[in-house]
């Protein structure tokens, strides 16, 4: 692996830079290029050009945009564990908007959008949190008079790229959930990509752990792309498993331990949660290898024992009830799982060998007395015939 | 059916309420209990079932000897409209009767025994069968051979009910009703053997060879001509009517030819496959193989002589042996000489015995009643004027 030391040139001058800048010790930083560059699956040493890329602090302008969202997504982002992580992203970027964090309000924020996308035009980053609403012409969400989807639009022009952040923004998330009573969502919400028409980055997720987004942004600075992503937009690294894959419970699945319900014995063991509509085998995301919020490896809907409801995913988060069986994308398991030690039969029972001896000898004794009877009549009338015939015989003789 | 000079049949009349319909009545009375906690629990609650055995009495004898036992109805109409022979009518509806609820019963016998009956439906289902399959071919041909059997029981039926057109329009059908009342016990009779076939080597080789479809069909036929004389004899005592011994003796003639072809192919078969061995070995098996064959032999030593086929106590008691000889040999192949390997062993619980028990008493208790209310039985008065 080399030196370190070497690999990190640790007595640059611009690390001690982003040690001021970014308040926090330089062994730390370096952890958490580490972390980023691991979670994006890059091959060692990668973790080096991702600390240069972030010491060098190019700041791109980013434009955060909120529609029908709970902001989720961004308090996530900010309330995660990891005590440089806000800063460390307020600082390696320029945050020219985000209606929730910014200090300026009404026209002054629009003003400070627009300036931010007159003097970054084609080089800055346009993050979309919430769904965007399309019926009626999309009244249904405005930001300064203008609806979303034509805010949405003027945005996108000129981005170096978009990022579809959190499953509203990605493929219309909980807001586009279509009761069985009609076809259609209420306000008619869509994902961003269905609004350009084009295919943008998505971090789908209710919220999505901060890390993939993290990761994408620094993947971004570091080589000046996105990371590859799926034909949903959904970059690899994070998306391109079944939470059942790699699920802390799977030994539970495969052996057939389930929970059957909330706080049964098998619920308290960490039995598997598909019978309770665990949707970890229809939902693509890195939930079971990746660490939620920094609190620990058990900090995430499975981890302490409710089934993952496929938040992540079109078509089964927000949409499939809760507790509804998940449609298994690779291995469905039986009804039942045979015992491992299989009754192999009792010998007969005194009362059993008692009924087939008693039926067995009755069967027996009635025909035996049956046909001593039907002997008996066949001997009379036997006997009967030669008498009456006997007579004849002598009038003949 | 040019069969009117003979006696036509009449209800025997008489009261329902004595000894035996009562028994009867209280061992239905305990099958329908177990039953019900079978339906409620599970297989598992009432019988000793288990993965060594999965087919246990209920199917081997309510289902296969059962269904053998109830062949009297296909040997006699075989020999009446296919042989030609007019004279043995007055059998024909008794037997029938017999067979009709023997096969009624096996039907039901058989849904008590699936554990998960709710899907039986499925065998019927053109999208989910599977025409490849022995079982699949048992189930449809008793499925059918019921319905048909029903339809050639319908003139008692209407004849009671005096409706005599629509007797006349079931009877323009009879002869196509009849054939298919033919070929379709031959065909799953022979099947039943088959099943065992497929088990392979779980089956004791003295049970198991390629000859079993046919040894299964004969066995079948002349277990209904057994069946016959044992209910014609049965009948005959308890309602106090003349014996019926002027058909029996040419008819036990028939039973006794097709006896014999049995023996010779049974016997030929053991002695091509090289299997005798292990019919002198000490074992449960080989005992019950002697008293098998105990049980085909007998018959023909005590009814062989034309003077002794007149004995009726010699007909009836050849009719139980043949009867028993064709339940042990399929009591054999099915669970006696069944073995899956392991530790695995099977004997019938008292609930199982009772259920069988109830299904035989639903037999005589229906047998009872219709010949009682309804023209099975020829009529007696001419009878005896004959």
């Amino acid at each position: 692996m080399g030196n370190l030391n070497e690999i990190f040139d640790t007595g640059r001058e611009t690390l001690r830079d982003v040690e001021r800048r970014l308040d926090m010790p330089r062994r730390e930083f370096l952890q958490f290029c580490a972390t980023v560059a691991a979670t994006l699956g890059l091959p060692a040493g990668a973790e080096a050009a991702v600390a240069k890329a972030i010491e060098a602090a190019r700041r791109p302008s980013v434009i955060w945009l909120h529609f029908q969202e709970c902001t989720g997504c961004s308090e996530s982002l900010l309330r995660a564990e990891h005590p440089t992580l806000e800063k460390l992203i307020l600082d390696v970027i320029s945050l020219d908007y985000h209606e929730t964090l910014m200090a300026a309000a009404g026209h002054q924020a629009e003003a400070a959008r627009k300036a931010a996308m007159k003097a970054n035009k084609g080089k800055y980053v346009l993050v979309v949190e919430g769904a965007i609403p399309t019926k009626a012409n999309g009244i249904y969400c405005k930001i300064g008079g203008q609806t979303a989807i034509d805010m949405l639009k003027e945005c996108a022009a000129d981005a170096a790229a978009v990022i579809a952040i959190g499953s509203c923004a990605s493929w219309g998330g909980m807001p586009s959930t279509i009761s069985p009573l009609s076809d259609s969502s209420p306000t008619g919400s869509a994902g961003v990509a269905e609004i350009l028409g084009k295919p943008v980055m998505t971090i789908p997720g209710c919220p999505p752990n901060p890390y993939n987004f993290l990761a994408a942004v620094v993947h971004f600075l570091t080589f000046g792309k996105l990371p590859e992503l799926d034909k949903l937009g959904r970059p690899k690294f994070a998306y391109s498993r079944l939470i059942h894959e790699n699920c802390e419970r799977r030994a539970h699945f495969d052996a057939g331990r389930f929970a059957m319900e909330f706080g049964d014995s098998g619920h308290r063991q960490g039995y598997c949660l598909y019978k309770l509509g665990c949707k970890g085998p229809e939902t693509y995301a890195n939930c079971s290898t990746l660490g939620f919020g920094d609190a620990g490896e058990n900090n995430w809907p499975v981890g302490c024992g409710h089934p993952c409801i496929g938040c992540s995913e079109k078509g089964v988060g927000f949409q499939k009830p809760i507790h509804q069986v998940a449609k298994m994308l690779n291995v469905t398991p039986p009804l039942q799982y045979p015992r491992i030690v299989e009754a192999q039969g009792k010998a007969a029972s005194f009362a059993s060998a008692a009924a087939v001896a008693a039926v067995a000898g009755a069967a027996a004794g009635a025909a035996i007395m049956l046909t001593r009877n039907l002997g008996l009549s066949h001997a009379a009338e036997e006997a009967e015939r030669t008498k009456a015939a006997k007579p004849e015989d002598k009038a003949g003789a | 059916m040019a069969n009117n000079h003979y006696a036509a049949p009449a209800p025997v009349g008489g009261g329902l309420v004595n000894i035996v319909t009562l028994s009867c009545g209280v061992l239905i009375a305990l099958m329908a209990a177990i039953l019900m906690v079978r339906f409620l629990f599970g297989l598992g609650a009432v019988t000793a079932l288990n993965d060594g055995y999965p087919w246990g009495i209920w199917i081997a004898v309510d289902v296969v000897i059962g269904s053998a036992f109830a062949c009297g109805g296909f040997s006699v109409a075989m020999l009446v409209y296919i042989f030609n022979k007019g004279e043995y009518h007055p059998l024909v509806r008794p037997a029938l009767l017999a067979s009709l609820f023997g096969y009624t019963l096996a039907g039901a016998g058989v849904m008590f025994d699936l554990g998960r009956w709710w899907n039986v439906w499925n065998m019927f289902w053109p999208w989910s069968i599977n025409p490849n399959s022995v079982m699949f071919e048992v189930a449809v041909c008793i499925t059918l051979y019921i319905v048909v059997m029903w339809i050639e029981f319908s003139p008692v039926v209407f004849e009671k009910l005096g409706k005599d057109d629509a007797r006349r329009k079931v009877s323009k059908l009879m002869f196509f009703i009849i054939a298919l009342g033919t070929v379709l016990p031959m065909m799953h009779q022979s099947s039943l053997g088959t099943l065992l076939v497929v088990l392979g080597g779980q089956v004791h080789p003295l049970w198991q060879t390629p000859a079993l479809p046919l040894l299964y069909l004969l066995s079948a036929i002349f277990m209904g001509y057994a069946v016959v004389l044992f209910e014609s004899c049965l009948t005959s005592t308890a309602y106090r009517r003349k014996l019926e011994t002027h058909m029996l003796t040419p008819m036990a003639k028939i039973m006794l030819g097709v006896l014999a072809v049995f023996i010779v192919v049974r016997l030929g078969d053991v002695l091509m496959r090289g299997t005798l061995g292990r019919a002198v070995e000490p074992s449960v098996q080989a005992l019950m193989f002697w008293l098998e064959m105990a049980c085909f032999i007998a018959p023909l030593i005590l009814i062989g002589a034309e003077s002794n086929r007149r004995n009726p106590a010699r007909l009836f008691l050849a009719g139980v042996l043949l009867m028993l000889g064709g339940s042990l040999m399929r009591l054999s192949g099915f669970l006696i000489g069944y073995e899956t390997g392991g530790d695995f062993s099977y004997f019938p619980t008292l609930a199982e015995v009772l259920v069988t028990a109830g299904m035989f008493a639903v037999e005589v208790l229906g047998y009872i009643i219709i010949t009682r209310r309804f023209p099975v039985l020829p009529r007696e008065e001419l009878q005896a004027v004959k």
